[in-house]
């Protein structure tokens, strides 16, 4: 989906700052946010495409001034409220008036240290290259490989459809600066982008 | 955004601590999260998944070679075999840095990232600043890193799908031919298992 979130390439933006691996959050909030959302992701309601969706749905202005932690907190309220296990009411007034429906799923405590089991494979048969027209310049394409499954279809609950990935190669522009030779790199396929064309676009 | 949990006044806390615990007090009482559930998944990756794994998989890699091949036809099950799978990280594929190549990882649409052997992305990868600029412009990110490549050096900059997440695997330093992989691993850097750091020879 064409969005706030589709920054690459975008100019305007700062540098980057390192930080030391041993940091893991900036705030104890970011921590409760992390594991709301992942327990209440056992409920079953959602996958992750579906919750990439109501991340990258937020308005724009919203999207561009939130932290990242508070993004995902907004794009849960949204898919819990989707779901009708929470209401625009409840969370005005941080307290439950309604009961909860799926309580049967709630993730136990005892398995939430546990990685998720391994996802099974896709075998099916290779499907049929998809375009690789992306966003604008011309990219030669380097190798394919299958996608174990097409976001777009899958964030609006309509099966995985795995499906060709075009991985691609950019020439960048001829550097500004004097005296160097052109750098090259290769943005290598991405299945948002490159196997854009001819997929269904969700509801 | 500052945290409150050195003193505990709850008309004062700040808007993002205020709303994460609004859901989850709703939650809770709904019976839908359990928060011992919501404590572990925090524990697991504040202590438990981390870049310790990575540098353990980048250390057997420079080591073993039957490995590192395996690591190049598939990952995922080369990774796996060491205990290292699951959540956000079902499809991985590891590219490899020599002299003349280099890959840098980004996820320009959100922050997709290898969880199981990285643990969570740092606040700079997850930054529209890094997203935006690691396609179009590798080499001025990677100086703010430090990082300085010769001009023929090659870059291949991987954007990350929802699916298919990089880890790189850097070479391996001078000077450590006598070294095991406990403490060839100790010399790798989460940073450079995404592309923005180069390993330094032993002290």
């Amino acid at each position: 989906m064409n969005g706030p979130q589709d920054v690459g390439g975008r100019h305007g933006f700062g540098p980057v700052v390192p930080e030391d691996e041993s940091i893991r959050f900036h705030a104890e909030w970011e921590k409760r946010v992390l594991g709301v959302t992942l327990a209440s992701a056992a409920l079953g309601y959602w996958n992750i495409d579906a919750s990439r969706h109501a991340r990258e749905s937020l308005p724009p202005a919203i999207y561009y001034g939130a932290s990242y932690y508070e993004i995902w907190l907004r794009g849960l309220e949204a898919l819990l409220q989707r779901a009708g296990e929470v209401s625009e009411e409840e969370l005005a007034d941080g307290r439950a008036i309604a009961p909860g429906i799926r309580t049967d799923r709630r993730l136990p405590a005892t398995r939430s240290r546990r990685f998720w089991p391994k996802a099974a494979r896709p075998n099916a048969p290779a499907p049929p290259p998809a375009s690789a027209s992306a966003t604008g310049s011309a990219r030669a394409i380097t190798s394919r490989r299958v996608t174990p499954g097409c976001p777009d279809t899958r964030g609006a609950g309509r099966g995985s459809s795995p499906r060709s990935m075009a991985v691609t190669s950019i020439p960048t522009p001829t550097p500004i600066s004097k005296g160097s030779s052109p750098a090259r790199f290769t943005p290598s396929g991405s299945t948002r982008r490159s196997s854009s064309a001819g997929m269904p676009i969700r509801p | 955004m500052h945290d409150h949990h050195d003193h505990d006044h709850d008309n004062e806390l700040d808007e993002m601590t205020a709303r994460v615990r609004a859901l989850e007090t709703i939650l809770v009482e709904k019976g839908l999260v359990d928060p011992a559930a919501v404590d572990a998944i925090i524990d697991t990756y504040e202590h438990d998944v981390g870049p310790r794994n990575g540098a353990a998989v980048v250390a057997r890699a420079w080591t073993d070679p039957d490995f590192a091949d395996w690591l190049k036809r598939d990952a995922t099950e080369a990774i796996a075999s060491m205990g290292y799978f699951g959540r956000q990280g079902e499809h991985m594929v590891a590219v490899f840095n020599g002299p003349e190549e280099h890959n840098l990882v980004v996820c320009t649409l959100c922050s997709c990232y290898p969880w199981p052997v990285l643990g969570l992305p740092p606040a700079w990868y997850k930054s529209p600043d890094y997203r935006a600029r690691a396609v179009r412009e590798p080499r001025a990110v990677l100086s703010e890193f430090g990082v300085t490549l010769p001009e023929t050096t090659r870059i291949h900059v991987w954007d990350s799908t929802a699916e298919i997440r990089y880890l790189v695997i850097p070479e391996r330093p001078p000077g450590t031919e006598g070294m095991d992989a406990d403490a060839l691993a100790a010399l790798v850097t989460r940073d450079s298992m995404i592309g923005c750091d180069l390993l330094e020879p032993p002290p």
